[in-house]
């Protein structure tokens, strides 16, 4: 059983990299099914065996680095989760980017992405784990900047890149001062770490989790990101790169030190809420959906600030399906509508499309946490953890959950309200490819069903609570009352409203929240200026300093010693005359002088 | 299999001297090329018959743990002797330098013969009606579409291994067309001093005398044959860089390049004759296995012979040289200078200097380890504003050798694994980016990052090349670069204490180098295709050839290192 472990990886991964050399449409497409398909059988093959497997990549002597593979029922959820989602991707973007010269490419890559998070789910070695967290870093950079002619394109790739990659630093040396404290990469291996390098090992590691799944304070890179294309959207905020950070931390639960995990329930609860608010605000479709993810991974590490590892994969499952719908969807409808995505001129009816309009209104409800949806229930799980937890950790997050729930059902409501509630423009709609549709039919039963992984499935989740699942509901509830009331309060008043948008009710923070409180510019316009000014101060160091000043002065001052000794040999004839007279004249006075004191 | 070890060095030194002796001739350059795949052949065979790695061989021998070792008397006086061996370490360097060789030699052989291929066309269409030659119009055809179906056999002639001479009338070419293209490499002296683009044969004769020395550093078993071996490699390299550089920076370039190092060699031929000395032997092997010299000279050793070794590797803040060097450098100089010259000193410094003097590089490793680590933040913040794309390359390799000598410095067993990996890695990652430069400067005439821009949509293989080599040297995961600089940081870790602050700046170099890479893709790749990029041609059949080795070596050793670590740990330090 241990083949269809490495199968797993191995074939999307020899699918992205021979798609990279595929010129022609018919075999890119093949292989772009081929592999995430390959990977699905194997992931399901896993399921029933959890194979382990292992054996030495490299030998560094004092310690070796592992291709370890440990599939466990977790893990393999996660990996069924992600090689469907990555399926469904290919399959719709085969119609999505039907005219796209570079479509080979694209296929390719989302291929390799898919692969390298396969390896995140299935290793049980951090330097194993860490070719694939890195690799899908470098592929999220070639996807989003997929669209050559688009201009924001190149920096959004190179932001989502450098900031992922920032938190990198950390992870890297959090994962080496573990291996170094353990004597082993192993997860499985890592039980028995002293308490000081266990804590900042793992602060460390949680900041490049952070980084990956843009968390606070380094979700700055998610919302650009949306200058990729929509399928590649789907992919990285469903079940892969952002995804990925939370699942790291659940699989090194066992090594976090108690009392440090009240760190990652601040880091929840700040980006649950926040990003809910900068969801409420934001202008167009994918930018709402984008602060969602941010949003909605906040709740799996809320989950893991209360060591409910298993609630935070559940969530991180039922999420992965309700978030591809949402942004595979939000694809269909932007080209349905004919325009740039942005809120104030999207608009559908209902009827236009009835599939779009039940897939994005099934997605929004699972989003907000309608029973008997998969979201309804991965959520409560969520804050049922919170709430047995006891910690002070369970208490930030559980209320603040509170929060980001009534926010959710707010934002959901606001762009369902918004997008299919608006009356229509007068253009002609495009039929739906077969391809988009299927990937939206198959995903809304996924949606609607992943719910039923709580009453049978790998995940070990708390029983529910009566008590959260009404607080819940009314939290939901709450959520869509405020909504809707400055909804219709709009309706009532006539025609006069020309920006009927539930947002206003942020009041004048709107503005602020919709461009993500500036944390996106500040930071750019920070790092620029730190980049700019510490590389002049190391070019003045390095050229200045050492190159002119050392290595090139030490060259001139040769050549002016040089020069100075030359012009002492330059006297002429009387100069050396007198001088060898005086030299005469000296030598004989100290003779004299030497024999006569004797 | 020993006599292998011979041929490695010889044979590219014969190959020299034949180049230059047929440097007229049109097929010099595969000459060339035969020489060093000759020697790139004796080396790869040298694995066969290898000794298990211990000490003593069955019949009793002492091998020192060498595979293959070959001695001959030379001066016994001067402790000289012409002795060679090979070990794991020495081995993948040497095979490392003549794959480089080789490399470099078809690089020229095909650039030569396309320019004159292309000469010919320019010639036929714009001589012919100049010079108005009733019977050159009459035979050839001054039509573009003659020209170019011409341009085609002239330049399978022009390697036509008989060597018809020039002017040959049974092609039926024209006298003063044919007479040019086979004049080519007739005036390679003058025409080289104008265009750095044109390779000529007695380039190739000097990469083959740099790549004949470099293996004879690699190889030598004797301190003395090995400072001999050392010297050697600086005049031909000068030569390169001096005559075929860039014609506005090449002169002071090489004047720098040869004054630095000559003034490194200094120390550190002194510090290999103290340590010869001090233990009465010449025998590289042999004081390795003693433990090097003794514990009142150690630190004097190591320093000088460090100095020595740091400014070849370099090591910050010797490294000044570099930069002015690679820029001026043609293609195959750079490929050569950042895939040879910097190994030979990060080689003697992790072999020679540790091994001679152990507790000397005990001792000293703080030191080296701050000076590494201030290299790996300066280089990276240095190539944050690199307006230029080779120097940028240049300065992006001062940061990868600060790994190395890092992770040397560490002292770990990890560590000076994760040296020596991160060695070859980058010998092959670098020089695969400076070919890639250089095809680009070639095409659009500027390596200028402001004047370059589009490249995915002018030539979009180069332009995933690029992004490949980018992606490889900034360490990512699963390419050659990652191993070396992620254990890096491992074994500083290792260390713990202030050694945890060295790991981070390592740490922070590779975001570092992430931040510089990707800038650079910006600027060339992405964005509307610059005016210079206009039309330019994607990779031809032969680029791909000769870069398809690079590209394949950096996967290979990225996803399964385990075979050259063994054969790294094997090796004698």
């Amino acid at each position: 059983m241990t083949a269809f472990a490495w199968l797993l990886i191995a074939v999307p991964a020899a699918a992205g990299l021979a798609g990279l050399l595929v010129r022609r449409r018919a075999p890119a497409v093949a292989l772009a099914y081929a592999g995430p398909l390959a990977a699905l059988a194997c992931a399901v093959a896993c399921a029933f065996a959890n194979p382990r497997a292992a054996y030495t990549l490299a030998d560094f002597g004092s310690i070796r680095v592992e291709a370890a593979l440990d599939l466990s029922p977790g893990a393999c959820a996660v990996a069924v989760a992600t090689a469907a989602v990555s399926f469904l991707v290919q399959l719709y973007s085969s119609a999505y980017l039907r005219d796209d010269p570079r479509y080979a490419p694209f296929a390719a890559q989302v291929n390799l992405f898919c692969a390298a998070m396969l390896l995140v789910v299935a290793a049980d070695d951090l330097v194993f784990l860490l070719i694939g967290w890195e690799v899908m870093g470098a592929c999220s950079y070639l996807l989003i900047a997929h669209y050559a002619k688009l201009p924001q394109a190149p920096g959004a790739a190179a932001k989502a890149f450098l900031v992922t990659r920032f938190g990198d630093v950390a992870f890297v040396l959090g994962v080496m001062v573990l291996g170094a404290a353990a004597g082993t990469f192993r997860i499985s291996g890592l039980a028995e770490v002293p308490e000081g390098a266990a804590a900042a090992s793992m602060l460390l590691i949680l900041f490049g989790c952070i980084g990956k799944s843009a968390q606070f304070p380094l979700q700055i890179w998610l919302p650009p990101a949306m200058a990729g294309p929509t399928p590649v959207s789907a992919l990285i905020h469903a079940a892969t790169m952002v995804a990925a950070g939370a699942y790291v931390l659940t699989r090194l639960l066992p090594v976090w030190p108690a009392g440090l995990l009240l760190v990652v329930a601040v880091v929840a609860a700040v980006t649950m809420t926040g990003a809910g608010l900068c969801a409420l605000a934001a202008r167009d479709v994918k930018g709402v959906l984008a602060w969602s993810t941010v949003s909605q991974v906040g709740f799996m590490f809320a989950a893991v600030a209360v060591a409910a590892g298993d609630a935070a994969l559940f969530h991180l499952v039922s999420h992965a399906a309700f978030k591809g719908l949402l942004f595979l969807t939000a694809g269909v409808v932007i080209a349905l509508a004919g325009t740039d995505g942005s809120l104030r001129a999207t608009r559908l009816r209902p009827r236009d499309s009835r599939l779009v309009f039940w897939a994005m209104t099934i997605g929004l409800a699972a989003m907000a946490g309608l029973p008997p949806l998969g979201g309804f229930y991965s959520k409560e799980a969520v804050l049922s953890a919170a709430y047995e937890a006891g910690t002070p950790a369970g208490v930030v997050v559980f209320w603040a959950g509170v929060g980001a729930s009534i926010l959710t059902a707010a934002y959901a409501a606001r762009l369902w309200l918004l997008l299919f509630w608006r009356g229509a423009g007068a253009r002609e709609r495009p039929a739906v490819p077969f391809a988009e549709s299927f990937s939206l039919w198959a995903l809304t039963i996924a949606t609607a069903a992943v719910g039923a992984l709580y009453y049978s499935g790998p995940f070990d989740v708390p029983a529910l609570h009566l008590d959260l699942m009404a607080l819940l509901l009314l939290a939901t509830l709450g959520g869509f009352a405020v909504v809707g009331d400055s909804w219709w309060r709009d309706r009532r008043s006539g025609e006069a409203v020309p920006d009927r948008d539930p947002a206003r009710i942020l009041g004048r923070a709107r503005g602020a929240f919709a461009e993500g409180l500036f944390a996106e510019r500040l930071a750019a316009k920070a790092a620029v200026a730190t980049a700019a000014a510490a590389s002049a101060a190391a070019t003045a160091l390095d050229v200045r300093l050492v190159d002119r000043t050392a290595v090139e002065g030490s060259a001139r001052a040769t050549v002016v010693a040089a020069e100075e000794t030359t012009a002492v040999h330059r006297g002429g004839l009387v100069r050396y005359l007198r001088l060898s007279a005086a030299g005469t004249l000296v030598l004989a006075v100290v003779a004299i002088g030497v024999s006569l004191w004797r | 299999m020993a006599l292998m070890l011979v041929f490695a060095a010889a044979l590219p030194a014969a190959g020299a001297l034949a180049v230059w002796g047929l440097r007229r001739r049109p097929y010099a350059h595969w000459v060339g090329a035969g020489a060093a795949g000759l020697a790139f052949a004796a080396i790869a065979l040298l694995p066969v018959g290898r000794g298990s790695g211990a000490w003593l061989a069955a019949d009793g021998k002492l091998t020192g743990g060498w595979w293959h070792q070959l001695s001959i008397a030379w001066a016994p006086s001067l402790h000289l002797e012409f002795s060679l061996a090979v070990d794991g370490i020495s081995w993948t360097l040497a095979l490392l330098t003549a794959l480089l060789g080789v490399l470099c030699c078809i690089h020229n052989a095909v650039g030569a013969e396309q320019r004159a291929a292309d000469l010919l066309g320019a010639d036929r269409t714009a001589s012919g009606p100049l010079q108005g030659a009733p019977g050159t119009v009459a035979t050839g055809g001054p039509s573009p579409a003659a020209g170019g179906a011409v341009g085609a056999p002239a330049g399978s002639a022009a390697s036509d291994p008989l060597g018809v001479p020039a002017g040959s009338v049974e092609t039926g070419f024209p006298s003063p067309a044919a007479a040019q293209v086979h004049g080519v490499p007739a005036g390679a002296a003058g025409d080289g001093r104008e265009s750095p683009e044109w390779r000529s044969p007695v380039l190739t004769a000097l990469l083959l005398a740099v790549q004949a020395a470099s293996t004879l550093v690699f190889l030598a078993d004797n301190l003395v044959l090995f400072f001999i071996a050392f010297e050697a490699v600086l005049l031909p390299m000068w030569a390169i860089i001096h005559r075929y550089g860039d014609p506005a920076a090449r002169r002071r370039a090489a004047a720098k390049f040869a004054l630095f190092t000559v003034a490194g060699s200094l120390l550190m031929a002194t510090g290999l004759f103290v340590a010869v000395a001090d233990t009465g032997t010449a025998d590289l092997g042999a004081i390795i296995l003693l433990g090097g010299v003794g514990n009142d000279v150690s630190l004097l050793v190591f320093a000088l012979l460090a100095i020595g070794f740091a400014v070849k590797a370099p090591l910050w803040p010797l490294h000044s040289w570099l930069p002015d060097a690679h820029t001026a450098a043609p293609t195959v100089g750079s490929v050569l200078l950042a895939g040879v010259l910097l190994k030979l000193g990060t080689y003697g410094l992790i072999r020679v200097a540790g091994g001679l003097a152990p507790d000397g590089a005990a001792d000293a490793a703080p030191v080296l380890a701050v000076l590494a680590a201030t290299g790996i933040v300066v280089a990276g913040l240095v190539c944050l504003r690199l307006p230029e794309i080779k120097r940028l390359i240049a300065y992006s390799s001062v940061g990868h050798m600060g790994f190395v000598v890092l992770a040397f410095a560490a002292g770990t067993e990890a560590g000076v694994r994760a040296a020596l990996f991160g060695n070859l890695a980058h010998g092959l990652v670098t020089p695969l980016l400076f070919f890639l430069a250089g095809a680009l400067k070639a095409r659009t005439h500027t390596g200028s990052l402001g004047a370059l821009g589009g490249l995915r949509l002018a030539a979009p293989a180069l332009a995933g090349l690029l992004g490949f080599a980018a992606l490889a040297s900034l360490g990512l995961p699963g390419l050659a670069g990652f191993w070396g600089e992620a254990f890096t940081v491992y074994a500083a870790a290792e260390r713990g204490g202030a050694w945890l602050a060295l790991a981070a700046a390592a740490a922070f170099g590779a975001f570092l180098a992430a931040a510089y890479l990707l800038r650079m893709l910006r600027r060339v790749s992405h964005g509307p295709v610059a005016p210079a990029a206009i039309g330019i041609g994607d990779v031809s059949a032969a680029e791909a050839a000769v870069w398809a080795p690079l590209v394949a070596g950096t996967l290979l050793l990225g996803l399964v290192p385990g075979p050259l670590l063994t054969l790294l740990a094997e090796g004698i330090l």
